[in-house]
């Protein structure tokens, strides 16, 4: 091949795309939303945080409705029939129930999936690690290091608790629509509060890390926004799981019998 | 910018001199350290490597780290022993050619590169580890050389702007907001080194990629093509095996440039932007 074989001409549009990475008539019919959002890390964490933040709006709830417990019997039994009841006669018994339940499975699964698949990923980043051990340790918080495991702990619990206070299956002094009783009756065995409480803790420690990473992953990115997440993420923790553990603290220095 | 140099011709750091009219000081003078150091010495991409243990002693406080690998690579040669690899160019932190993992922290104890971190922020008789840089997407070479590659092409994939050479733009013709200007020059300084992913857990390069894109991104010369450069570039990171963000905050730390680690969540938003704008604009 000679000089003379190549186009003197080349035209400045075919400059232009020769530089492009995709040319733009292959711009591959525009993936969908959600295919953009599931197939890259950053997608995935976005879907990671919504789900997060979904599930943290239902335990703010729950935490408060458990509080309900230190009114006595009859307003914690009370409240539990209420919201089986809540929204009639324009929806039917239990429908808000089941249309939460959906929602949070949903969450649970997505948030699960993604962060089994982003973590998956991440391992594989880095197969050889550094000889000199301790590095990540100093650079990284407690809170941090324990967002894998820490999730792990609270989605079994998520299956213990529901066989406990839901189904009843574990809780073997339970009666069906008797709330209060039931919950006496977990938090009178041992292994109740060790796992409650366990569970707690991770909870507390997987919000530390977790809220103000969320507000990231969403692309919050102001300094003054991530000074106010920062304590936002501390407080959250705190109350979340001092409310939550009031509970069988209660039950165990018999305020609640 | 990958291939890998050894330093075979440079001197060893002059002695310190005393009073004018003096002579220099001995090599041995007050104040040079005796180090241990274990190197991961590896002879080839797919050779196995291993951490090894060297003794050398007559270096002064004022050398670079760099400068202390060329006088050990001396005392190899002299032996009669293959030198230790690693990339250099520079040696005035601006190039980000070097960089090797110094007892766990990229670019060691403090926050500038390897070239610039000098031997007085150790102390006689330490013992130092030397790694290079770890992640699946920065293959070893040899030693302490690793192919950065991977980073080359998350910038061909969308790092620059598409504008039509030739004589230079009259320079009042695009106006910059002050406050854009400085936040692509903050984010322009990212000399490519790649500390980030070698100090992130997952071995994660978001913060190298979050420089790139925030300095064209916030420019108006970067506004055509805004959407399209963050979804590629995104994509070109996780095609190359990088790991994803934790907001561990490991790469802001060790980022000799001082990237700061909120541009991650500049990105974040600049990429979620992109998918609600359905896709490439």
């Amino acid at each position: 091949m000679s000089w003379t074989d190549v186009s003197p001409v080349t035209t400045v549009p075919d400059m232009a795309l020769a530089t492009r990475h995709k040319p733009p008539a292959a711009a591959e019919s525009s993936p969908s939303v959600v295919r953009l959002l599931w197939r890259s890390t950053i997608g995935k964490k976005a879907v990671m945080a919504v789900t997060g933040l979904v599930m943290l709006a239902y335990l703010v709830a729950h935490m408060l409705g458990n509080l309900k417990i230190f009114f006595g019997p009859d307003d914690f039994n009370g409240y539990a029939h209420w919201l089986r009841t809540v929204g009639e006669p324009a929806l039917g018994y239990e429908w808000l129930l089941w249309v939460v339940r959906v929602v949070l499975l949903a969450a649970v699964v997505l948030h699960g999936v993604a962060a089994y698949q982003l973590s998956r990923r991440d391992i594989a980043a880095r197969p050889v690690g550094y000889a000199h051990r301790g590095g990540a340790r100093r650079r990284s918080s407690f809170a941090t290091r324990t967002m894998r495991w820490g999730g792990v702990i609270l989605a079994l619990f998520i299956v213990w608790h529901i066989l406990d206070l839901t189904t009843l299956t574990v809780n073997p002094n339970a009666e069906a629509g008797h709330p209060y009783e039931n919950v006496v009756a977990s938090f009178s065995t041992w292994y109740g509060n060790t796992i409650y409480i366990v569970a707690m803790l991770a909870l507390g420690l997987h919000l530390r890390h977790g809220f103000d990473a969320a507000a990231r992953s969403l692309g919050v990115t102001s300094a003054r926004a991530a000074r106010g997440l920062r304590a936002g993420a501390n407080t959250l923790a705190l109350v979340l799981t001092v409310g939550f553990l009031a509970v069988p603290f209660a039950v165990m220095t018999g305020v609640v019998s | 910018m990958n291939a890998p140099h050894t330093d075979t011709g440079s001197t060893a750091a002059a002695a310190p001199v005393g009073a004018a009219g003096e002579a220099p000081a001995p090599a041995a003078a007050d104040g040079d350290m005796a180090l241990t150091l274990r190197i991961w010495r590896q002879a080839g991409p797919e050779e196995p490597g291993a951490m090894t243990t060297y003794r050398i002693s007559g270096i002064s406080p004022d050398m670079s780290f760099l400068d202390m690998l060329d006088t050990l690579n001396e005392q190899l040669i002299a032996e009669g022993d293959e030198p230790v690899a690693f990339d250099h160019d520079c040696r005035e932190g601006i190039c980000g050619a070097c960089g090797v993992v110094i007892n766990g922290d990229a670019h060691g104890p403090q926050p500038t590169t390897t070239c610039q971190l000098h031997m007085r922020h150790f102390d006689d008789g330490d013992t130092i580890d030397v790694e290079p840089w770890r992640a699946s997407a920065f293959p070893v070479i040899r030693d302490l050389v690793v192919d950065r590659g991977s980073l080359d092409r998350i910038i061909g994939s969308g790092g620059y702007i598409t504008a039509p050479t030739g004589s230079a733009p009259e320079a009042h013709a695009t106006a910059v907001p002050k406050a854009a200007a400085d936040d692509a020059f903050a984010h322009a300084e990212c000399i490519g080194c790649g500390a980030c992913v070698a100090a992130c857990p997952n071995g994660a390069a978001m913060l190298f990629t979050a420089a790139k894109v925030v300095h064209l991104n916030v420019l108006p010369q970067g506004a055509p093509e805004r959407e399209g450069r963050v979804l590629d570039m995104v994509d070109a990171m996780d095609e190359e095996g990088f790991g994803g963000c934790t907001q561990v905050g490991a790469c802001a730390t060790a980022c000799p440039k001082g990237i700061p680690f909120q541009s991650i969540a500049d990105m974040n938003r600049e990429y979620l932007r992109a998918v609600r704008k359905g896709g490439r604009g």
